[in-house]
């Protein structure tokens, strides 16, 4: 399969990517790793006329520690997020997420900035930011903003971002040796998760069970009123809408968020002893 | 649109498509057909090759972004004296394959495995393959020979040019 035809422009600062996208305005998109752009195009389910390939502006990969945040360059490649001795300390959910993501010769190539742009309500790294709160940082030609990770995924391909913004850097809160867990459900090794649950801190997120990456806020709120986690994983799938495929109909979905759910939030409160 | 990149150690220049992909330029440009397409959607592995010390899955890489980097296919591995790589040389003594239709992708990928970790076990080479389908299913014997290989040193995890393969 080959794509469409397309221009590619290579800008070498992000203000020049900017100056691109206000150029091209819909018909482009943003290219950086290409591992969920290129197999959609390939596919013509997206024929942009324009890609603003940004894999060659320096000093978009970085992991730092930016007072009570971890800072991270939305360049920073799965494999990166993965070895990286800051987020290893930092906020050790992303490493180990970014470790569960497709397979070794993906995590060489997608972006973390990549995967949150492209809200597929099945991706693992939005998932687990997602649980840890925090925000992504779009820049637009007005400059930088930012957004909220709670109002961010809108929906299936749909985001917060504007047609002229893109997203920078994404931050996080240092959580240090806070418990956590993260339960991903595939049938095959390096699959998409058929649904997955994060946990951080009583806060729990859900992919693929809905047109975005969720949290689960009725079991969040029996947390908070002191339910065990028994009781709070049962209420997972409150307000959930699963879609049905080939892999799963919506009510085993709606099982697999409980189960799933109650196995983060017991490795979670297993504090810190959540590498599967 | 003009694209320069070393492919086995040879610098080229190609005059491309800016759609097309990695593995239909090494494939149908360079003439180097040992990196296979099979499932063209990113699962199977058939086309990985080393980019600039890093397994890809050369299907879903545009030959544009691989401008300016170091490639090394599945042809650039023995060397000029035909001497096996060290990964090939295990694969052929524990039989590492069957029909041979992702043995190169398998080879590349063993690579990237060994290069992340000298000394894998059978189970952490398996992960390591997540990525690499062989539908004869002939795993047992690729796994054997990949921990074959890791005991050939360093060498197994590097392709040659003194490209070093990164984890």
């Amino acid at each position: 399969m080959i794509p469409g035809p397309f221009e590619l422009v290579r800008p070498g600062t992000v203000e020049d990517a900017v100056a691109a996208l206000v150029e091209h305005g819909d018909d482009a998109k943003i290219l950086a790793g290409g591992h969920s752009l290129l197999p959609l195009m390939k596919l013509r389910l997206a024929m942009p006329s324009v890609l603003i390939d940004i894999g060659r502006i320096p000093g978009l990969s970085y992991v730092r520690v930016e007072g009570d945040e971890v800072a991270i360059g939305a360049g920073t490649r799965h494999h990166e997020l993965e070895k990286d001795p800051v987020a290893q300390a930092e906020v050790p959910i992303l490493p180990y997420v970014a470790s569960q993501v497709g397979d070794p010769q993906v995590r060489h190539r997608g972006t973390i900035g990549g995967t949150v742009a492209h809200s597929d309500p099945a991706s693992d790294l939005p998932t687990a930011l997602l649980a840890l709160g925090g925000s992504v940082v779009a820049q637009g030609p007005d400059g930088r903003r930012s957004i909220p990770v709670t109002e961010f995924w809108l929906g299936f391909f749909e985001t917060a971002l504007e047609p002229d913004e893109l997203v920078v850097e994404l931050r996080v809160p240092r959580t240090g040796s806070a418990g956590w867990g993260y339960e991903k459900f595939t049938r095959r090794a390096n699959d998409w998760p058929i649904v997955a649950a994060a946990a951080v801190e009583g806060r729990v997120a859900l992919a693929n069970m809905a047109g975005a990456v969720v949290r689960a806020t009725a079991t969040e709120e029996a947390l908070a009123r002191g339910a065990s986690i028994e009781e709070a994983a049962a209420l997972a799938a409150e307000g959930t809408s699963p879609s049905a495929d080939m892999h799963a109909d919506a009510e085993y979905r709606q099982h697999l968020a409980r189960l799933l759910t109650r196995r983060a939030l017991e490795k979670a409160a297993g504090a810190g002893a959540a590498a599967a | 649109m003009k694209v320069s990149m070393t492919v086995n150690g040879q610098q080229r220049t190609d005059e491309v498509e800016p759609r097309l992909l990695l593995a239909h330029y090494l494939r149908e440009v360079c003439g180097l057909k040992a990196t296979n397409i099979g499932c063209d959607t990113t699962s199977c592995g058939a086309c990985t090759v080393v980019v600039d010390g890093l397994t890809v899955k050369s299907c879903t890489v545009l030959a544009a972004q691989a401008d300016g980097a170091q490639v090394t296919t599945l042809e650039g591995l023995a060397g000029p004296d035909g001497e096996l790589h060290p990964v090939q040389r295990a694969f052929r003594e524990e039989h590492g394959l069957q029909c041979g239709f992702c043995t190169p992708g398998m080879v590349m990928a063993a690579i990237g495995v060994l290069a992340d970790n000298p000394d894998p076990s059978d189970r952490e080479v398996r992960e390591g393959l997540e990525g690499n389908l062989c539908r004869c299913t002939g795993y047992h014997n690729i796994v054997r020979a990949v921990r074959t290989a890791a005991q050939a040193g360093p060498t197994a995890g590097q392709v040659p040019q003194a490209q070093e393969v990164q984890a």
